[in-house]
């Protein structure tokens, strides 16, 4: 029951969006389907990163009563959760501080804290990207090589300087950059790992819906 | 520039050189932004989940839409919280195989209709015609740079022989892309940065004139 159950709603859910995929969406009940499962799928998906909520609440809520280390700042994360969620929920109508509208408590933490500090922690990545390069690029070998003259000159495409930089040689380098390294080379790449990563993707599908792949379920 | 005007940017500031604190090392400020900034995307994420697919897409179609089956997902939903509790944890798999199995029937086909077929359609071009001989010798490399990628990526055999050259060919590719996208993510990175230091310069600093 524990193992049979989940396999036969996997493949009873996936082997009706197969159907349905048959079937036209908007003149048929069975086409329909898929758009339906497909909305089910984000409400159940909706649910379960509430559960990873309640589970980030219950790990730093137990760290901050056991006084564990750095417990402290595990409050100020509790904090600001609450301070984030609540207000969010109650309805706009008992204030215009509640809600998710311009200028409730929610839209404020978020313009002026969430957003700019999102804004700095991936500015932050541009110096430890910088270390990491200098560090993985030193040209040891010919594909580092490779990637490390490609990574420049893309740098130098990217800014106007740099651009007028490369219009100092002669043949148009910005244009040949554009067309044979971005729309070449790097196109060529992306085509073959979406391709690969699809027909990977479609085969683990179909092990799932016949119920050889069930690591998803975990232990127990 | 109001009093509040004044507060807020200084909020921003504050926060901002926090999280910029960590360049010189691991201290208390930036930690205390650090968790901050993680209570604060979780708790944004519960506002807007609530108000997106509790409300928006279960709640109110339910209710007052007359859509009453919505109620299985919804339970399904409510399931996903019996993992909360080991004695019903398994439980919670029958949602879980819901998703999968959904999106195992999605992708069975999308992968392939959407992605595969597509993206081979636009690989293989007729050479020749109007575009020229630069057109032709785009559209070799190509296909060139898409056979050798996924010949790389094929582990079931050697790379051995023609396979291993083919292979090689592959690597190539890979590391101009590779390298292309690393230009491309560190010019992003840089721009942010720009956009902070420009927020401390004119913004945080201009505001002194106003305090002092």
């Amino acid at each position: 029951m524990r193992t049979a159950a989940p396999v036969a709603v996997a493949f009873l859910s996936g082997v009706i969006l197969v159907i349905s995929f048959f079937f036209n969406e908007e003149k048929t009940v069975v086409g329909g389907l898929s758009q339906e499962l497909l909305n089910w799928v984000i409400i159940v998906g909706g649910f379960t990163l509430l559960l990873g909520m309640v589970s980030i609440i219950r790990v730093n809520w137990a760290a901050v009563q056991r006084r564990k280390e750095n417990w402290i700042y595990r409050l100020f994360t509790l904090i600001a959760i609450f301070a984030a969620a609540i207000p969010s929920l109650l309805p706009p109508s008992w204030s215009p501080l509640f809600g998710r509208a311009e200028g409730s408590i929610y839209d404020w933490l978020f313009v002026y804290l969430q957003a700019p500090m999102m804004a700095t922690m991936f500015a932050t990545l541009a110096f430890y990207i910088a270390s990491a390069a200098y560090r993985a690029f030193r040209a040891r070998s010919a594909d580092a090589t490779l990637l490390l003259i490609t990574a420049t000159l893309v740098m130098l495409w990217r800014v106007p300087m740099g651009e007028a930089f490369l219009n100092l040689f002669p043949g148009d380098v910005p244009n040949i950059i554009n067309d044979y390294i971005m729309n070449g080379a790097n196109l060529a790449v992306q085509r073959g790992i979406i391709i690969g990563a699809a027909l990977g993707a479609a085969s683990m599908s179909l092990r799932i819906i016949l119920g050889i792949e069930r690591t998803y379920m975990g232990k127990g | 520039m109001s009093g509040i005007e004044i507060f807020q940017i200084w909020v921003m500031a504050f926060f901002t050189l926090a999280l910029f604190s960590f360049l010189y090392k691991d201290n208390p400020a930036y930690k205390l932004a650090e968790h901050i900034f993680a209570g604060l995307t979780a708790g944004y994420q519960v506002g807007l989940i609530w108000d997106t697919i509790v409300i928006q897409k279960l709640w109110d179609p339910m209710i007052y839409g007359g859509k009453w089956w919505l109620f299985i997902p919804g339970i399904l939903g409510f399931l996903m919280f019996a993992r909360l509790f080991p004695k019903y944890s398994w439980l919670s798999r029958v949602s879980l195989a819901f998703v999968m199995g959904t999106t195992a029937g999605i992708f069975l086909f999308t992968q392939l209709h959407g992605l595969v077929l597509p993206q081979m359609q636009s690989t293989m071009l007729a050479l020749g015609g109007e575009d020229g001989f630069a057109a032709a010798l785009l559209a070799v490399v190509v296909v060139i740079g898409v056979i050798s990628t996924l010949i790389y990526f094929y582990f079931s055999k050697e790379h051995a022989g023609v396979l291993g050259v083919t292979a090689r060919v592959g690597i190539w590719f890979i590391m101009i892309s590779f390298g292309a996208h690393f230009g491309y993510t560190v010019m992003g990175r840089v721009s942010l940065l720009i956009g902070r230091v420009q927020f401390l310069i004119e913004d945080w600093i201009g505001s002194f004139s106003q305090m002092f």
